[in-house]
């Protein structure tokens, strides 16, 4: 009976990704195909949301959170304030020529084509990703990963965001005694 | 609960692999064919995404927690470089009144 309902949670688990992956992709299309940026920052957040998914299935419980609150709160958040700041909300955005977009749906193809090649000649990632440690991605773990292997990093990556937002608010900033 | 937990994830990690190639191909063509700097900055979001995937799928394929580490990492300088880009653009946008990456070729030869 638990056998049974073991190989239950596995097909459906499976679909769920390959469900989610097709969406993944159908959102991200839309993204970059949408006319209208309001349209796009949408879709992005849909995107964003399959993304937590996966992470969910991948029982990676942390980052899951964290997409979810710094993609799909903070950074859509800029993106929409910046949109409506800019008064961009219109679909007369000016577009490159047909022949530069078949250019370049042709050269994100070509690179396409080459990764899925290289990674055709190595077969031995046929092997299914299996949690083997349950708490790999829980808060505890990666805590203590963070804090003892990556300590420096993390504080430089907290100088790094210190450094952006001045700047930031130093970029946005109105120019009051503009050089003439 | 446990074993529940181990059996979750069956799919082959190669299509993991599959996923985070196309959806990063998706953010260099919208990086290529599009001409508004904002939506070219979300491409570069997709991108920075499908490499995050990749990079929690390998953490978790070979039990390390470092990628996963990596992945905040990643998510972190992405949080910076939107809040630094936006503003960039606001400026251009302030002297130029369009956010058409076309415009920018002073420093074209």
């Amino acid at each position: 009976m638990s056998a049974f309902l073991g190989a239950f949670i596995l097909i459906i688990n499976m679909s769920i990704f390959y469900l989610v992956a097709f969406l993944s992709i159908v959102f991200s299309l839309l993204v970059i195909f949408s006319k209208n940026p309001v349209h796009s920052v949408l879709y992005l957040i849909i995107t964003f949301f399959t993304f937590t998914v996966h992470y969910i299935l991948l029982n990676a419980q942390f980052l899951a959170i964290v997409n979810f609150i710094v993609y799909m709160g903070a950074i859509m958040v800029l993106f929409l304030f910046v949109i409506m700041l800019l008064n961009l909300n219109r679909d007369t955005e000016p577009m490159h020529s047909l022949v530069i977009k078949i250019i370049g749906i042709i050269a994100g193809g070509c690179l396409a084509l080459t990764l899925i090649g290289a990674l055709k000649a190595t077969l031995s990632y046929k092997v299914p990703v299996v949690v083997t440690k349950s708490d790999l991605g829980l808060v505890k773990n990666l805590g203590k990963v963070l804090f003892n292997e990556f300590l420096l990093p993390f504080e430089l990556s907290s100088v790094l965001l210190l450094s952006a937002m001045v700047g930031a608010i130093l970029l946005a900033k109105k120019e009051s005694n503009a050089i003439n | 609960m446990d074993s529940f937990v181990t059996n979750l994830q069956v799919v082959p990690l190669n299509h993991y692999i599959l996923l985070s190639v196309i959806v990063f191909c998706i953010g260099v063509i919208g990086v290529l064919i599009r001409r508004n700097a904002i939506v070219v900055f979300m491409s570069i979001e997709l991108m920075l995404n499908a490499v995050n995937l990749l990079l929690t799928a390998f953490s978790v394929h070979h039990g390390d927690a470092s990628g996963q580490v990596f992945v905040f990492f990643v998510m972190a300088l992405a949080a910076a470089e939107v809040a630094v880009g936006l503003a960039i653009i606001v400026m251009i946008y302030r002297n130029t009144h369009s956010t058409d990456i076309d415009i920018l070729n002073k420093l074209k030869w």
